[in-house]
């Protein structure tokens, strides 16, 4: 059967214990649910998860694991020959083996007959059936995909009369322990505890799923290229090496990525900074409520739009501005009308950067501000001092850590952006200090290594993961020690 | 003071005022509001800006120019030796466009033998109206010899021309589109043949090379598989990890751990989700790439800690009275917080997941690198057919050159922000209805 199909299968057989354990439940009771210890409906629920939840966990180790038993076997199985072949190309064979056997579970066999002794005519048969093969079968493919198809069948057999048995002895099991005494709510309040801490644990896998496939692949490419090279080149130059012309590697400067990723971001936050501080004083100490209700959401209506639209926005109006001005302006004062300010260029991405990130600024800095206490704002307003007085020397150095912390948030966030550099910053890796032209950043790099076709061999494509890992690590640190600065400034008020 | 004490005739002096800088401290009070005023309104004028922007160069990617004529489906062209009936493929191959280009032609008085007039009528018409006709001859047969009356789209420069985005002022060589062509143009507007239509085909159609045939349909498609395996596992999941942290976890390294390490998930680089989708989900696993199945676990593990966050402030903010209430009639913890807590605060975690939601729905960077961004011009029938998003349509349209997919472009990003917007009001709405305070 197939997994959907088991799945559906075992969904009814829950279903139906649920149905049976209630009634039993009842029955056992005499028709009186207070003689129970729990409520019917807990036997039934107690009845089926003993009947689908081991066969669930068994399903999903068998669909797991039996593919690597296969395939090693079907592999051990290849002639002599291919196994002497490299990794890459002995992959290559297995995915034409297991092409194959997918395209001959669609053949009749009479058809599979008909042409088992001519692979060549096999290709153009499955060809029409919709099945593409990279390349024209050798006889021993043929023989393997067989094989191959055989196993997967009595793997699948086997699998489908182990999993109903499992269902039904936990049904029959769980069915014959109900009885009045019986603490059923109890023992489905385990599973459904063992449920929640399950689904809490996601997040550990997530990070270190991040963390163990950016680092296998990240060493894959540290195993070709140097780590010297990569965190302390100056160079920029990753070859698309032709096919077999694999002595140029080509040259993987972190550098002057990170400068791009940096000079574009300290832009931003050029912006983004003065406006968000002050859109978030005057918000919180200024504006009447009126004024606040309208205009906070309006801001954050900035942090709603997405990325690419801040990129598109960047790309058709923001840069050509930009351009046109600037060779308005150079026309007035030396007479030559030339664009000093490229249409993609670090000024163009960091400022439109810089105003997505004004409504972050400003939130996270309002709550900041509002969190100081009333009374330091009194007593200095008692004393004498102006508002903005009051602002600029008690409630700002008050609130100054946790602000620090809201902008090192920002600035992670600045550094990790993607759309609006991909679309506005240039592709160009140079190390130069104007802002009118264009830079890079290494999410940019990332895009361009890993979109169209890639091969996971390359170390033009493992960069990516090389460069994924430093960008993780540089936000990590700045989360993390902005969160640090964040709850030890909190403490002092609570 | 000395003054005071230097007039011992007892003139009472005025006391000379201490100058405690009054005027220059209120000017600079003054001085640092307008900075607040200032820094608000430019933040508010760049939303104004960037909406502004977006819906004058998109709101005419809604309308499409069109050329109603007649056109001879002519026996000549499509079947010359009368062969359907034997060789199906007769009609799929059959040269269309020239027949488009006769009727057009016929309409302008263009005559038969004038080759270089008939390539400009030709250059007049979209290449799509060959599936177009195509596909209204295979549909109905009958009509071969007869002629009908046929809506057919007007290529992407006469387009442009037509909704007055191409400056006709420039010299002739120098634009798409010809003198001759913009007097054609206005003979069958005049005619009343060629005329602004609504344009259905940018929310129904596929990719196409062609910006006037160019739609979002697929990317719809994709994008709405990929938010229902958002939903379908994130709340769930979500829901499931903030009860335990909120109500059941005790305090130790473990609960730690897993809350360090939501803090962080919310703030990785959503670039670096695409990375983990590329390495496990595509490389490790063999899922296909470029599919929404892929693209909606990728969004489900981002999406995961914003509604963690938000159902564990909504948990929160249901008061213990509550929870003791229930746990004093008798109610296990599992039954308070089943039966209790969580229908208390499901309008918060709802806000809180329409929000990730959409946030999901505009995410581009992680979806490129599981290879969305691929050219798909057919429906995607299920989550494991390669397809598109939205948010990745709208940056393939950036790329192109051509003038035309600037206007597609917003009109892709009008669709998307319009979406965002129902989203968000709706959680809004959700929160106004719903909200209790306690």
């Amino acid at each position: 059967m197939s997994t959907p199909l088991i799945l559906l299968v075992l969904a009814i057989i829950a279903i139906v214990c649920y149905v049976a354990g209630t009634r039993r439940a009842l029955a056992i009771a005499g028709g009186v649910s207070s003689n129970l210890h729990s409520r019917q409906g807990y036997y039934g629920s107690f009845v089926a998860i003993c009947a689908a939840v081991p066969a669930v966990i068994v399903l999903a180790i068998w669909l797991i694991a039996s593919p690597f038993y296969i395939n090693s076997t079907v592999t051990s199985g290849f002639p002599d020959e291919v196994k002497a072949q490299t990794e890459a190309q002995q992959g290559l064979s297995f995915g034409m083996v297991s092409g194959l056997a997918r395209g001959m579970d669609v053949l009749t066999l009479e058809e599979i007959d008909k042409v088992g002794a001519n692979p060549v005519e096999l290709r153009s048969l499955l060809g029409t059936k919709g099945v593409a093969l990279a390349g024209d079968p050798e006889p021993w493919m043929v023989a393997s995909a067989g094989d191959l198809n055989a196993m997967q069948k009595i793997s699948n057999r086997i699998m489908t009369v182990i999993v109903l048995i499992i269902a039904l002895a936990g049904a029959g099991l769980s069915y014959v322990r109900i009885a009045p005494r019986f603490r059923a709510r109890n023992r489905v309040e385990k599973v459904i505890l063992s449920a929640l801490i399950l689904a809490s644990s996601i997040a550990i896998v997530t990070t270190i799923g991040i963390v163990m496939s950016m680092l296998t692949e990240a060493g894959h490419f540290f195993g070709r290229i140097s780590p010297w090279e990569f965190f302390f080149g100056t160079v920029w130059d990753p070859r698309f090496a032709a096919a077999g012309a694999t002595a140029s590697e080509g040259q993987f400067g972190l550098i002057p990525l990170l400068a791009g990723t940096l000079y574009i971001g300290f832009v931003a936050m050029l912006v983004a900074v003065p406006v968000g501080l002050f859109s978030a004083i005057y918000m919180s100490e200024y504006a009447s409520p009126k004024v606040r209700a309208v205009a906070k959401p309006l801001l954050e209506v900035l942090a709603g739009i997405p990325t690419i639209v801040y990129g598109f926005f960047a790309l058709t109006s923001v840069g050509p501005f930009l351009r046109d001005i600037s060779a308005q302006l150079s026309g007035l004062t030396t007479g030559e009308y030339v664009n000093f300010i490229q249409a993609q260029s670090v000024l163009t991405a960091g400022f439109v950067m810089g105003i997505m990130l004004i409504p972050y600024v400003s939130s996270l800095s309002d709550d900041i501000i509002t969190a100081v206490p009333r009374a330091l704002r009194d007593g200095s307003l008692g004393l004498g001092a102006t508002k903005s007085e009051t602002i600029k020397k008690v409630v700002m150095p008050a609130a100054l850590p946790g602000v620090v912390g809201a902008l090192l948030m920002t600035a992670s966030r600045a550094i990790g952006e993607t759309m609006i550099v991909v679309l506005a910053a240039g592709v160009a890796a140079r190390m130069q200090l104007n802002p009118f032209e264009p830079m890079t950043t290494v999410t940019v790099k990332i895009v361009s290594q890993l979109t169209g076709d890639l091969e996971f061999t390359s170390p033009q494509t493992l960069v990516a993961f090389a460069l994924g890992i430093t960008l993780f690590a540089i936000t990590l640190c700045l989360n993390i020690y902005a969160l640090f600065i964040v709850r030890k400034y909190r403490e002092q008020y609570e | 003071m000395t003054d005071v004490v230097s007039s011992p005739a007892g003139v009472l002096d005025k006391p000379a005022r201490r100058d405690i800088g009054i005027k220059r401290r209120y000017r600079a009070e003054r001085r640092f509001r307008a900075y607040g005023v200032a820094a608000l309104s430019f933040g508010l004028l760049f939303l104004a800006l960037l909406l502004w922007s977006v819906v004058s160069k998109g709101y005419t990617a809604f309308q499409q120019t069109m050329i109603t004529v007649p056109v001879e489906f002519s026996e000549q062209v499509i079947d010359k030796d009368n062969e359907r009936a034997t060789d199906p493929q007769k009609l799929m191959t059959a040269n269309y466009p020239i027949i488009a280009r006769n009727a057009v032609a016929k309409a302008l008085g263009v005559a038969e033998t004038d080759t270089s007039g008939l390539r400009a009528v030709n250059q007049m018409i979209s290449n799509s109206v060959r599936s177009q006709l195509r596909d209204m001859v295979v549909a109905n047969p009958q009509i071969i010899g007869t002629t009908q009356t046929v809506s057919l789209l007007a290529a992407g420069d006469i387009d442009s021309a037509w909704k007055g985005q191409i400056d006709l002022n420039v010299t002739e060589q120098n634009r798409k589109v010809s003198d001759q062509q913009v007097g054609w143009m206005n003979k069958l507007a005049e005619a009343g043949a060629l005329a602004k239509h609504f344009n259905g085909g940018i929310l129904f159609n596929g990719a196409s090379s062609r910006p006037e045939a160019a739609g979002v349909g697929v990317a719809l498609i994709g994008s709405f598989y990929m938010m229902l395996i958002v939903l379908v596992l994130s709340l769930p999941i979500g829901v499931a990890a903030s009860i335990y942290l909120e109500e059941f976890a005790p305090k130790n390294k473990f609960t730690d751990l897993i809350e360090v390490n939501i803090n962080n998930l919310a703030a990785v680089p959503s670039i670096v989700y695409g990375l983990l989708g590329l390495a496990v989900f595509v490389n490790f696993m063999g899922m296909p790439r470029s599919a929404s199945l892929v693209g909606g676990l990728v969004l489900t593990l981002m999406t995961l800690p914003t509604i963690i966050i938000a159902t564990r402030a909504a948990l929160k903010a249901v008061p213990p009275s509550i929870r003791a209430a229930a746990l004093g009639l008798g109610a296990s913890k599992m039954q308070t917080i089943f039966h209790h807590v969580l229908p208390l605060a499901m309008p918060g975690i709802l806000t809180g997941t329409i929000i990730g939601l959409a946030h999901a729905l505009g995410e581009t960077a992680p979806l490129l690198l599981i290879g969305m961004v691929a050219f798909v011009a057919n429906y995607p029938t299920t989550p494991m057919d390669p397809s598109t998003a939205l948010p990745v349509q709208i940056y393939m349209w950036a790329n192109e050159a051509e003038r035309a997919f600037v206007e597609r472009t917003s009109g892709a990003i009008i669709i998307l922000l319009l979406f965002l917007i129902v989203m968000n009001v709706g959680a809004i709405l959700l929160r106004r209805r719903f909200e209790r305070r306690w």
